[in-house]
């Protein structure tokens, strides 16, 4: 029975592909996989985007959409349809063809990442021997359409979200390679589904999750700085910066297209949780041993959630950085603590087991992270906010 | 020669020609984009996943981007008026077809140099990072060494412009 319910949607799609003839199973099996995945995501996505409006509404002691149906719980279907049947408007001097291929460029790119990731015991679409690297090739080539979409805008500030966004996806994205380079160090493999397996594994009841390794926990934590810049998100936020860009990139898109552009945001975000989840939380494995016989699919949707929740959190919580404070924070920071983490990675590989391993990764860590802290907030006063023109 | 290779392939150099033959720069950088991707799946094709891999995340990902980033801080990226080709074409065409000969001619007599592989060898991401971190390690650092002193060249480039504005 626990059987079953672990393995219920790889059985379902078993039995579905078996009426059709042999010739024909293994398309219609991938098919049916690519299919589940293209209904998912949106349907999180729009449970996301609620949780996201009513959470900053209560942050921000306002009620949210409270309107459509009980609690406003259908006002992502009216966003829908508002988004379908809004006029399309194409500015008259913009590149008509980029203009258009560019949120679709986005959308295809960021469900073509979700093939590697596994989202359950034996739920991987493609069981790829560089996951990883697939996953990290996808999401660098997003950064074109966004590029896209600003420059065939033909809009100022549509080129200066482009700019902004392109800057920062490139200087963040090292750190994220580079703190997921330790997981790879440890594990061995750069196939997710052997990452997921070496950390499915109990010892008193607890798991062997990379988060809980000193290591693990400074990556973890590197990583999930880097992939909030590389999603756009708040307080990295200023690509789309509504308060001097407009809306950023997007500004001239309306209608479907802004919403594909909308879909792909939140699509990324998830995954990217899910990629963190899988990489140091253990992809589908439970938190507990004795929680074993909770479907393992289950625990892989709950990571992501909770993921989301948190940048629905953070997103209440940070104000928006400066973009110098961006680009210091990137290359005076996370990438010399990324880096400072391989060498952690490789000395507790080699120290063998016990606990001086704990000791001196976690004191380096430590100190590093104290002394770069310090030695970065030295000569910055910080004191009351001056205003140049507003006094 | 399946049918998805001449698929890629043609993709390819209809990507190629485009980045040659249009007229506006940042199409050109989208349509080179279009020749890296096709590239890139021509060594999938070939069962290189790391190769591939590799070709998208460094080609699209970072090479791609600088250039666009490039033209559009050079004001490149003006259309010229009248055409795209240049006022003696023939040296380039010399040009062209001189490295396009000599590529040939390499590509052509290649297979006769390497070691007749009867089956397709199996290659695996670990490897290649053997190879890397064994046989050719010396390579390896010696090209890391160079990519470190271009990367420390540029920053002291910039700097120095910087104070010699103030």
């Amino acid at each position: 029975m626990i059987e079953k319910a672990d393995q219920i949607f790889v059985l379902l799609s078993h039995w579905l592909v078996s009426f059709l003839p042999s010739a024909l199973q293994p398309a219609a099996a991938v098919l049916l996989s690519v299919v589940a995945i293209i209904v998912t995501f949106p349907a999180l996505f729009a449970i996301s985007v609620l949780l996201e409006r009513k959470g900053l509404g209560r942050m921000q002691n306002r009620y949210g959409p409270n309107r459509v149906g009980p609690y406003g719980i259908f006002q992502p279907v009216a966003d829908g349809v508002k988004a379908l049947i809004k006029e399309d408007i194409v500015p008259f001097r913009a590149d008509a063809v980029v203009h258009f291929l560019a949120p679709v460029f986005l959308v295809v790119v960021v469900f073509m990442g979700y093939a590697v990731l596994p989202m359950g015991r034996n739920m991987t679409l493609v069981n790829m021997d560089a996951g990883l690297l697939f996953f990290f090739a996808i999401g660098a080539s997003t950064e074109l359409s966004v590029f896209m979409a600003g420059w065939s805008s033909r809009n100022k500030y549509s080129l200066l979200g482009a700019m902004r966004a392109v800057a920062q996806m490139i200087s963040y994205e090292v750190p994220l390679l580079m703190s997921s380079v330790a997981v790879v160090m440890i594990t061995g493999s750069l196939s997710l589904g052997k990452i997921v397996d070496a950390q499915n594994q109990y010892t008193y009841g607890f798991p062997h999750w990379y988060v809980f390794t000193p290591w693990g926990f400074a990556g973890f934590v590197l990583f999930a700085i880097a992939a909030t810049a590389e999603t756009n998100r708040s307080p990295f936020d200023l690509p789309e910066g509504e308060s001097e860009l407009v809306a950023g990139y997007f500004t001239e898109y309306s209608g479907f297209k802004f919403a594909l552009f909308f879909l792909g945001e939140y699509v990324g975000m998830m995954g990217i949780s899910g990629l963190a989840a899988t990489l140091f939380l253990g992809g589908w494995s439970a938190p507990f041993s004795w929680l074993g016989w909770v479907p393992s699919w289950f625990w892989f949707f709950a990571k992501v959630m909770l993921a989301m929740c948190i940048f629905i959190w953070v997103r209440g919580t940070l104000p928006r950085l400066r973009q110098d404070q961006l680009m210091n924070f990137a290359w005076k920071f996370v990438l010399p603590l990324t880096l400072l983490n391989l060498i952690v990675a490789g000395l507790w590989r080699f120290m063998g087991e016990g606990w001086l391993r704990w000791l001196v990764c976690s004191a380096i860590l430590l100190l590093a992270y104290t002394l770069m802290g310090r030695g970065g907030m030295r000569g910055d006063h910080i004191g009351p906010r001056s205003y140049r023109y507003a006094e | 020669m399946s049918i998805v290779f001449y698929v890629i392939a043609g993709l390819s150099v209809a990507g190629a020609l485009a980045a040659v033959l249009l007229k506006n720069t940042v199409h050109c950088a989208l349509a080179l984009t279009l020749a890296f991707a096709g590239l890139a799946l021509l060594f999938l094709e070939l069962d290189a996943q790391f190769a591939g891999f590799a070709q998208i995340l460094v080609y699209i990902g970072a090479v791609a981007i600088l250039v666009v980033f490039a033209i559009l801080l050079t004001r490149g990226s003006e259309t010229p008026q009248d055409t795209v080709l240049s006022r003696n074409p023939l040296v380039g065409l010399v040009t062209a077809a001189a490295i396009f000969a000599v590529l040939g001619w390499a590509v052509l007599h290649s297979s006769l140099s390497l070691p007749q592989e009867s089956a397709k060898p199996q290659v695996t991401v670990m490897d290649i990072g053997n190879a890397l971190m064994g046989r050719y390690v010396l390579p390896l650092e010696i090209v890391a060494l160079l990519l470190t002193a271009a990367l420390i060249g540029a920053v002291i480039v910039a700097m120095h412009e910087k104070e010699a504005a103030k």
